[in-house]
C-alpha cells in the first residue's frame, strides 16, 4: 500500500469532528491540527471532550460526523494503518501484573504485530530509554506507581508510532517521576519524527508544550504557543502581597476594574479590565491606607496559563 | 499562642529504613501548610504520626497541645482527615454520607449537616447518590465529611488530584473560608500548581524537611543558584553539554528550550561559552523567574547521598 505512505503535513488532522452520545455533543465540530514534531497540549474543564477526542483519534469510538486523519491515514476507513502509527496511553491503562516488565512489552509488541525477531531488541531499547532496563524481569505488579507509568509509556511506544496520545499521563504521579516523564517526552520529540497530543489539568505541564489548545464544550476555543496565549492578558495582571490577605482580597474585589482576584498561599493574583492596571494599582495603595491593611508589594506580573484558562472559561456562557 | 502543630526531631524508622528523619517544624493557627515531596519521602508517615495512628521512634510532636504518644485519642477527636481515596459510600446520597460521618464523630446536631451542605455548595444535590458526582464534587463532599465535627485542624492528602484549574480554585476557596474561621490545614501534594495555594510549603525528600517557607520566599531564597532559560540548537547535545558543565546545579528540558539552575555567581557568558565550544548554536540565554518546581528539583538533587 505504498500510496498511503506519503508523509502528511500534519501528524493529526481533524475536520469538524462530531461525536454525540444521545443528546450530548461530547465533541462538537472539533478542527485540530497537530504538526509533525510538536507537543500539542489539550487543556479545558472536565467534561470538555478531551478524552472522547482521544478515543476518536485512535479509532476506539466511531465519529458521528467529520473527518480524522492520522499520519495521512483516514480514520475509520484506514483504521488499521492509522493504529500502526499511534501509541495511546489512556488515563487508566492496564498492565499484566503477573507478567514481568519484559513479558508485558512482548505482549504489546505482539498485539502491535512486531516481528518475532524485532520485539526483543526493540523492547530492550525502549526499556533502556524509559529507565527500566534493570527491572526487565520484575513483575509489573511489584513496580512503584512511577515505574508503572514508565512501563505504560514503553508499551505505547514499542511499535515505533509516529503519533503519541497521552490522556492526563501524570495524574497521581509524584513530582520527581512527573519531571522525568516529561524529560522523556521532550527527548522523543527532539530526537525524531514523533508528534504528541497530551491532555493535562496542570498548567505548568501545558507550559511545556509547543502549542496549547483550550477545549470547551467539545471544540477548540483558542490555541497557540504558551507565550502567545499568555499575551492575551498582557498588561492586565497584578500581584499583591500584604496582610491580612483575606481582608485585602475582599477589598480589591470591590474594585469594579478587578475582573478576578484569586488568593494563593502568600499573595493575590488580580486580573484587571483592559487598560486599568495602573489605576487599579494606585487604588490598592489608597485602599490599604484607608482600611489599615499592610500592603507590602503591588507589582505587574506576566499572565500565567491559568489566568488565561480562567478568563476563557468566564468569557463563554 | 500555642502552635497547632509542633514537632521536634520527629523520627520514624521501620527496621533499617528511616521514613521520617528528625523533622522539626511549627504551624501556628490559621495557616495552610503544604508538604511537597515524592512518593516514599515521608509525607504520609509524618501525617499518620501527627494523627496519632503511628508511634514515632524518637522525637516529640504535639498537636493542638496534646502529645501524640500520650493523647492520641484527644487528637483524633479534634482533627479532620481527607484521604486521597476518600471513603465515601457511592450508593448512599450526599446527605446520608454526611449523616454517617456525623454519627461516627458523635455529632448530634442536625443543623450541622445542613451547614456543611451549604458550605460546600452541595445542598442542591443532597439527595443525589454519591456515585453519580464528578470528582470535583466528591472532593468537596469528602472535605465536608472530614470537618462535620468542626475540627481545629484538618489534614488533606492530595486534595485536588486530577481536577481542572477551575475546580481546584473552587476547592481552595473553600479551604480559605475554613481558615478564615480559624481552622488550620496541613496538605500533602504532588503538584506545584497546588502548592502555590499554601501559605507555606515544606519540601520533603528522603524523610527530611529540606525547606519550609512561603512560595515567594522559597523561590527567592531556597534556590541554590539562579534560574536561566537557554535557547540553543540542537537541543539534546546542549542538554548533555550543560549537564556536564562543572558547577551547574541542574538542567532539564522545558518544551523547546532548556531550564538551567547555575550558581549565583556564574555569568551568562559561561553558559553560552560552554555550548559554543562544542559547536552548539546559542540563540538566547536569559534569566528566568524561578518556579516551585525549580526549587523542588534543585533541593532534592542537591541533598547529600544517604549514608
Amino acid at each position: 500500500m505504498e500510496e498511503y505512505k506519503q508523509p502528511a503535513k500534519n501528524a493529526i488532522e481533524t475536520d469538524r469532528l462530531v461525536k454525540t452520545f444521545g443528546a450530548v455533543r461530547a465533541v462538537d465540530s472539533l478542527t485540530l491540527h497537530v504538526r509533525a514534531g510538536e507537543i500539542y497540549g489539550l487543556v479545558g474543564p472536565d467534561g470538555a471532550g478531551k478524552t472522547t477526542a482521544m478515543r476518536l483519534l485512535c479509532g476506539a469510538l466511531a465519529p458521528t460526523s467529520g473527518r480524522i486523519s492520522i499520519a495521512g491515514f483516514e480514520v475509520p476507513r484506514q483504521v488499521e494503518q492509522a493504529r500502526a502509527q499511534i501509541g495511546y496511553l489512556p488515563q487508566r491503562f492496564s498492565l499484566y501484573e503477573e507478567l514481568t516488565v519484559l513479558e508485558n512489552l512482548r505482549f504489546f509488541a505482539e498485539v502491535r504485530s512486531l516481528s518475532g525477531a524485532d520485539w526483543l531488541p526493540r523492547s530492550l531499547e525502549i526499556l533502556e530509554f524509559v529507565g527500566l532496563a534493570e527491572f526487565s524481569h520484575r513483575r509489573a505488579g511489584q513496580l512503584s506507581g512511577g515505574m508503572k507509568q514508565k512501563l505504560g509509556l514503553a508499551a505505547a511506544l514499542v511499535h515505533r508510532p509516529r503519533v503519541l496520545l497521552l490522556d492526563e499521563p501524570t495524574t497521581g504521579v509524584d513530582p520527581a517521576t512527573r519531571q522525568s516523564f516529561w524529560q522523556l517526552i521532550i527527548r522523543l520529540i527532539s530526537e525524531g519524527q514523533l508528534s504528541v497530543l497530551v491532555s493535562t489539568p496542570y498548567m505548568d505541564e501545558a507550559g511545556r508544550c509547543s502549542r496549547v489548545g483550550f477545549m470547551q464544550s467539545g471544540a477548540l476555543v483558542v490555541e497557540g504557543p504558551p507565550n502567545r496565549l499568555q499575551e492575551l492578558l498582557a498588561g492586565r495582571i497584578l500581584e499583591v502581597i500584604g496582610q491580612p490577605l483575606m481582608l485585602l482580597r475582599d477589598a480589591v474585589r470591590a474594585d469594579p476594574d478587578v475582573e478576578d482576584a484569586q488568593m494563593f498561599g502568600d499573595r493575590l493574583h488580580l486580573r484587571t479590565r483592559e487598560g486599568t492596571r495602573d489605576a487599579v494599582r494606585d487604588r490598592i495603595w489608597e485602599t490599604a491606607v484607608e482600611k489599615r491593611i499592610a500592603v507590602e508589594r503591588v507589582r505587574p506580573v506576566h499572565a500565567g496559563l491559568e489566568d488565561v484558562f480562567i478568563s476563557l472559561l468566564e468569557a463563554k456562557p | 499562642m500555642i502552635p497547632v502543630v509542633r514537632t521536634d526531631a520527629l523520627t520514624k524508622r521501620f527496621g533499617d529504613f528511616t521514613a521520617v528523619d528528625g523533622i522539626s517544624f511549627e504551624i501556628p493557627a490559621g495557616e495552610v501548610v503544604g508538604f511537597l515531596g515524592p512518593n516514599g519521602s515521608g509525607k504520609t508517615t509524618t501525617i499518620r504520626m501527627l494523627l496519632g495512628l503511628l508511634q514515632p521512634t524518637s522525637g516529640v510532636a504535639e498537636v493542638l497541645g496534646f502529645d501524640i504518644r500520650r493523647n492520641p485519642e484527644q487528637i483524633r477527636e479534634r482533627v479532620g482527615y481527607v484521604s486521597q481515596k476518600f471513603a465515601l459510600y457511592s450508593d448512599l446520597t450526599v446527605e446520608e454520607n454526611l449523616q454517617f460521618y456525623a454519627g461516627v464523630y458523635g455529632v448530634g446536631d442536625r443543623g450541622r449537616i445542613r451547614e456543611m451542605l451549604d458550605l460546600v455548595g452541595l445542598d442542591p444535590f443532597r439527595r443525589a447518590p454519591v456515585g453519580g458526582l464528578s470528582t470535583g464534587w466528591r472532593q468537596r463532599l469528602a472535605l465536608a465529611t472530614a470537618i462535620v465535627h468542626n475540627p481545629k485542624l484538618f489534614f488533606l492528602d492530595e486534595p485536588t488530584s486530577g481536577v481542572d484549574p477551575t475546580a481546584r480554585r473552587a476547592f481552595w476557596d473553600l479551604i480559605y473560608r475554613l481558615v478564615e474561621r480559624g481552622t488550620t490545614a496541613l496538605v500533602t501534594t504532588h503538584y506545584m500548581d497546588e502548592a502555590e495555594y499554601c501559605s507555606r510549603v515544606g519540601v520533603i525528600s528522603d524523610g527530611r524537611l529540606l525547606a519550609l517557607d512561603t512560595p515567594a520566599a522559597l523561590k527567592r531564597d531556597a534556590l541554590p543558584g539562579r534560574a536561566w532559560d537557554v535557547y540553543a540548537e540542537p537541543l539534546l547535545p546542549a542538554l548533555a553539554a550543560l549537564g556536564a558543565f562543572p558547577g551547574i546545579i541542574r538542567v532539564g528540558l522545558s518544551g523547546g528550550h532548556l531550564r538551567a539552575i547555575a550558581p549565583a555567581g556564574m555569568p551568562e557568558a559561561d553558559l553560552a561559552g560552554c555550548l559554543e565550544r562544542q559547536g552548539i548554536a546559542v540563540r538566547l540565554v536569559e534569566p528566568a523567574e524561578p518556579t516551585l518546581e525549580d526549587v523542588f528539583l534543585s533541593l532534592t538533587a542537591q541533598k547529600s547521598p544517604a549514608p
